[in-house]
């Protein structure tokens, strides 16, 4: 009995662990890569070879060039903004004691599990023309009439900056936990000032976090719909919302799906490099 | 020294205040009397609410987000559980890439995914189905449902499997019995989220709800665009109240784990 190993039966196939990835993976590959990849098979087919030419029309047209500048840049201000607004509200988290920590983040996390569209109106109200900030401007006497906030660049960077900032908040806080504590205490033991402990130890310690945050945040930027459809102007027109017009306005299968492959090249490639710098393997305990 | 700590917390405190207050003030507003959205308003009362339980189109909004959230919950849950299993407990030469790849549908932009769907639920004559809405929203939930899954079955102890697996039960039998019990809460939060996900969801919904299947979010979007009507408010803190709701369950179900 003592010697006994342990009983190797004849299981199925099937109840092996490995297999049973293979409903989620099926699933995915015909309810969602599919249908992506059939979407351009078919623009290209339905354009018997000119597809090429369409492509070339649409990267180089004026529309084309405008909005993809425009995306690139809101995304990356709205990114720079919500880590600098992120990394205080990440650190408090780390060194807070327990009830300022649920305050804080009571404040992270009910935001961010409330849908977008939601949020995003909560900030037309704010912002609009007799909206919170204008009334209480205006009674302070900063502006003696109501400022245009919303439908404008200044309503689509503050609406996609708050949308986007708890998961800034979030991968910069796991990052963070992580750092051992011990090296901040030797730091501080050893006679350094807090600010030099934290510009020589915590800092350079959380810059993967950084770097993930970021990525992760510029990729949900780029590709961003509801708030800058909302909350912007004529001349806000980002990526996600000139596809949306293409094919619910002007009907352009070609022009919305050469603008969609565009837009999956540069989300694949950064999202290459968030795997490469993010530790999905330490997510599974290895 | 101290002072720049106190710098960072008062910083953060402002920073939470302003996480948090356009939640209240929507919450707040909704309780106004007048149709125009002021805060904080002038008088209160509860008209708007009764506007939107009283409203049949609004009602039938609510159930059909309602049912497609339920519908893709149970199978996100069940693929997302099965595939969290596996990636734990299964040896994998490449299992970085294998969940880089399922957590695609999080990543590609939602409209990449909604205009592709599209495209195909035409010619398949699916646009306005609630059983295929809720399908592509399982899609987009699966992501989730892993991430919350992996976590949570880490934290389950292998020994307690290996020891019903040695004293001869099945692996079926200890799938069912051990590994679904132990892993319970995390399932439970896992489909809290994933319902969540699709009660949410806007962009999907819009391509593909036609005019039969119009879910809570459509409506709201289609009200925004247009005329922004007050009853949004009252609509908007109800959806608060569902979320918080739903995050205290979740917390409950976490405190059973432990």
């Amino acid at each position: 009995m003592t010697d006994r190993v342990l009983p190797r039966r004849n299981e199925s196939v099937f109840l092996r662990n490995e297999n049973l990835i293979y409903p989620v993976l099926a699933f995915l590959l015909i309810f969602f890569v599919c249908p992506i990849v059939w979407f351009f098979i078919k623009s290209a087919l339905d354009y018997d070879g000119s597809f090429a030419l369409k492509l070339y029309q649409t990267f180089t047209s004026p529309l084309f060039i405008a909005v993809t500048w425009k995306t690139v840049w809101i995304s990356l201000l709205v990114t720079i903004l919500a880590l600098l607004a992120a990394y205080p509200i990440a650190y408090s988290l780390t060194r807070a004691g327990p009830l300022s920590f649920t305050l804080i983040i009571i404040c992270v996390i009910v935001p961010y599990f409330t849908s977008i569209i939601v949020r995003t109106y909560s900030w037309m109200i704010i912002l609009g023309t007799h909206g919170v900030i204008n009334r209480l401007l205006i009674s302070v006497g900063i502006i003696d009439k109501p400022i245009t906030l919303i439908y404008n660049m200044v309503g689509v960077v503050i609406g996609m900056t708050y949308v986007l900032l708890p998961y800034f908040v979030l991968t910069l806080y796991s990052a963070m936990k992580s750092i051992d504590p011990w090296l901040i205490q030797a730091g501080r033991s050893m006679g350094a000032s807090n600010s030099y402990v934290f510009r020589k130890v915590f800092l350079p310690l959380s810059v993967p976090g950084i770097i993930s945050g970021f990525l992760i945040v510029y990729i949900l930027a780029i590709g961003f719909f509801i708030t800058p459809a909302l909350m912007g102007g004529p001349n806000n027109v980002m990526m996600a919302m000139l596809i949306q017009r293409n094919i619910e306005i002007t009907m352009d299968w070609a022009l919305a799906s050469a603008l969609s492959l565009f837009l999956l090249f540069i989300t694949l490639i950064i999202y290459a490099f968030y795997c490469k710098y993010t530790d999905l393997d330490k997510m599974l305990g290895q | 020294m101290n002072k720049r700590i106190k710098f960072v917390n008062i910083l953060s405190a402002i920073l939470c205040l302003i996480l948090i207050a356009p939640i209240l003030i929507v919450v707040i507003v909704s309780f106004g009397k007048s149709s125009y959205m002021i805060f904080p308003p002038s008088s209160f009362s509860t008209k708007w609410y009764l506007d939107f339980f009283s409203s049949p189109d609004w009602m039938g909004s609510l159930v059909t987000s309602l049912i497609i959230g339920l519908v893709s919950s149970l199978i996100a849950t069940t693929l997302g559980f099965l595939g969290a299993y596996s990636l734990v407990r299964g040896t994998y030469r490449n299992k970085k890439l294998l969940i880089s790849f399922c957590l695609l549908p999080l990543i590609i932009p939602s409209i990449i995914t909604a205009v592709a769907l599209y495209f195909a639920s035409v010619p398949l004559d699916l646009v306005g189905s609630k059983l295929w809405i809720a399908i592509c929203h399982a899609a987009l939930s699966i992501p989730v449902v892993l991430l919350i899954l992996i976590s949570s079955l880490q934290g389950v102890d292998q020994s307690i499997e290996r020891a019903a697996y040695g004293l001869g039960a099945s692996k079926f039998y200890t799938f069912t019995r051990i590994v679904i019990p132990l892993a319970a809460p995390g399932i439970l939060s896992a489909a809290f989220f994933s319902f969540l996900t699709s009660f949410d969801e806007l962009i999907i919904s819009l391509f593909l709800s036609g005019v039969s299947s119009q879910t809570l979010p459509v409506r709201i979007w289609n009200s925004l665009l247009m005329d922004m009507e007050p009853v949004i408010a009252a609509i908007s803190s109800f959806l608060i109240l569902l979320t918080i709701v739903l995050l205290l369950l979740e917390l409950a179900a976490r405190r059973l784990r432990t």
